[in-house]
């Protein structure tokens, strides 16, 4: 009965949801990697992406998505500065706690910026034209769809070139493995870190292009459910790797996608309960991640 | 003699500074008193937080879980019956022709809570790191679901009302004491010191014959039923709660208060506590001075948190281990130490 229901619509939003939520958390795993830092405001950095989109919507589509790229790389890199750089070496509890205090930060002043104008939220409605479909072989795809899993496709490609063939890659990869050993053997450890964090700075900025596309409406919550949602996924998948992570993300959004496609609202109130029971299940079987192979698998239990 | 002098300081500090608040709060005007109140509540809530993460290292999401739990099971105890038919019409039958006092509906949240803590507890105490702060917070999800939407054991997404307000500055105050001096005993026991010392270094202290796993379960589940009990607190404070009330705000907010104290003592969550929540207070009551007939969205109405979260972030990253150093209090030593 469900099966029947699914058809090739549902599908593909849900594997463009997953290409989204792999992004995110591509750039959630390379600050861990260097830091060891979860960053729970990375929702915001996306969120003032989103209202960059919003109040520049009426510039060219070109300079309108620079500037999202511009304020958020930015962003990153001055969080970095001011908030990661003097924490670096503390406890996971600090850190944690200190991005949510970030993030509040910057809900709060998004709030004020966007309360200017009376009402609560901003349109950011540039690039509305790709919700419409397309038809491919018979069926019906969001253009939105097919621009999410190529700009997904093509960043971790990118990605992946940029870690193994670059000598800044590879001192970020081994950084993520053992930053003390590395930075004896001559990393430079501002500067790989710097390097994650602009990184992951441009992940977040491509994110918020492409959730304002669905979610044109922008308020100062924007993207922090998916935030949570992601990092659930990321540590589900295995935060120590990066490529686990990302397919932690993928995971989790395929799921939503998949979940919020097939289920009418009435018989999916229990629903949340059941997939967090399965987020605890696969945790207790593997704690060190569900993609997660190897001698690391077994060692973060009691 | 030093060491008992130091034990009655690191008792005495918490409660006086406690019994101080209960009793300024006596004075101030109602309109005012309600702030003293969320700040003596605030403290019960962080100190029940304390006694499993500070005790323990390991982080959780989950420990407001056990505070919801401990206040709708207050609250819908707690509504008169006479009203209670009216109110809550899908309720057990159990439930719904029943109603208990004040004190009882405490003793059955924090019951609850334990209980609760307990159960979850059994599985999930063998994790620890991250995978113990994502496998907690499903759990907070998951209350959180069962609460909103099970309409057989409480009002569903609709707010609960018509609670007794029982919990006045005499209730709060001695409350808050009742959490502390439960956690202050219990890190003076064996079994608290046991879980101290595997959160310096799991390793060894399990090779010293510690059973960590034993040990956090029995924190958590003692940190489950002080939860309970100031969920229980705060629902007999408010007197209607809603469940996005004890959800992802407050388990944001009671963490970085934690945290702000200093996450290793009881002294750093009293202070953190009433820090952040005397701030908040002053923060808003100063918004509405300034604006006596503020508009709703006149700018200081945001203004209150964005000072609030940079206080935050500026302590933690200045103070990463809090404004008491995550030591417990104690008396200004002259000359060198003893």
């Amino acid at each position: 009965m469900i099966l029947a229901a699914l058809d090739f619509q549902t599908l593909s939003d849900a594997v463009g949801l997953g290409a989204i939520y792999a992004l995110m958390a591509v750039g959630i795993g390379l600050v861990f990697g260097v830091l060891r830092l979860v960053n729970f405001a990375y929702g915001q950095l996306i969120m003032a992406g989103a209202y960059t989109l919003a109040f520049t919507s009426t510039w060219p589509l070109w300079a309108s998505i620079l500037a999202c790229f511009a304020v958020v790389v930015a962003l990153s890199l001055a969080m970095e500065t001011a908030v990661f750089r003097p924490l670096r070496g503390q406890s996971p509890a600090v850190m944690l706690v200190t991005t949510f205090a970030i993030a509040f930060l910057l809900q709060a002043i998004a709030l004020i910026v966007d309360l200017r104008d009376g009402t609560l939220g901003e349109v950011a409605p540039s690039l509305a034209y790709l919700n419409e479909p397309v038809t491919i072989a018979g069926a019906e795809v969001r253009k939105i769809t097919l621009v999410s899993i190529a700009v997904a496709a093509g960043a971790l490609l990118l990605l992946a070139l940029l870690l193994t063939r670059t000598t800044i890659g590879l001192h970020t990869r081994a950084a993520a493995a053992d930053f003390r050993t590395a930075r004896l053997l001559g990393v430079r450890a501002n500067r790989v870190i710097a390097f994650s964090v602009f990184l992951s700075g441009l992940l977040a900025a491509a994110v918020a292009v492409l959730m304002t596309v669905q979610l044109p409406l922008v308020s100062p919550d924007f993207a922090l459910r998916d935030t949570i949602v992601v990092l659930v996924g990321v540590v589900v998948g295995g935060i120590d790797r990066l490529w686990s992570a990302t397919l932690g993300g993928f995971a989790i959004g395929f799921v939503s996608g998949l979940i919020n496609g097939l289920l009418p609202t009435d018989k999916t109130v229990y629903l949340p309960s059941a997939v967090f029971a399965l987020v605890i299940l696969v945790l207790l079987l593997r704690p060190a991640g569900l993609f997660a192979w190897g001698r690391r698998a077994a060692a973060e239990r009691l | 003699m030093r060491r008992s002098l130091d034990a009655l300081v690191q008792l005495g500090a918490p409660v006086l500074l406690v019994v101080a608040v209960g009793l300024v709060s006596t004075t101030a005007s109602p309109s005012n008193q309600v702030y003293f109140l969320n700040a003596l509540v605030a403290v019960a809530v962080v100190v029940s937080i304390y006694v499993f993460v500070g005790n323990s290292g390991v982080l959780s999401f989950g420990q407001i879980s056990f505070v919801a739990v401990g206040a709708f099971a207050a609250g819908v105890m707690t509504v008169p019956l006479e009203s209670k038919r009216g109110v809550l019409t899908t309720i057990f039958p159990l439930l719904r022709d029943h109603t208990i006092g004040n004190v009882p509906s405490l003793l059955l949240a924090a019951a609850l809570g334990g209980t609760f803590a307990l159960v979850v507890g059994l599985p999930l105490m063998r994790l620890t790191g991250l995978a113990a702060g994502i496998a907690t917070f499903a759990v907070l999800e998951i209350t959180h679901n069962i609460l909103r939407e099970w309409t057989k054991i409480g009002p569903g997404a609709t707010t609960l009302s018509l609670v007794p307000e029982t919990t006045g500055p005499l209730q709060a105050t001695l409350g808050a004491l009742v959490v502390i001096g439960v956690a202050f005993l219990y890190q003076r026991t064996r079994l608290g010191r046991q879980l101290r010392a595997s959160r310096e270094d799991p390793a060894a202290a399990a090779g010293v014959g510690v059973r960590v796993h034993l040990q956090r379960l029995w924190a958590f589940t003692l940190a489950g039923a002080l939860g309970g009990f100031a969920g229980g607190l705060l629902v007999h404070q408010l007197g209607s709660i809603t469940t996005e009330q004890v959800y992802l705000e407050l388990t944001f907010l009671t963490l970085a208060m934690l945290v702000v104290g200093g996450l290793t003592s009881l002294w750093g969550a009293v202070v953190g506590a009433l820090a952040v929540s005397g701030l908040d207070s002053f923060l808003s009551e100063a918004e509405n001075g300034i604006h006596p007939f503020g508009r709703g969205l006149d700018l200081p109405s945001g203004t209150r948190l964005v000072i609030l979260a940079s206080l935050m972030a500026i302590v933690l990253i200045l103070r990463p281990s809090g404004l008491t150093g995550g030591r417990e209090a104690r008396l200004p030593r002259l000359g060198r130490r003893a």
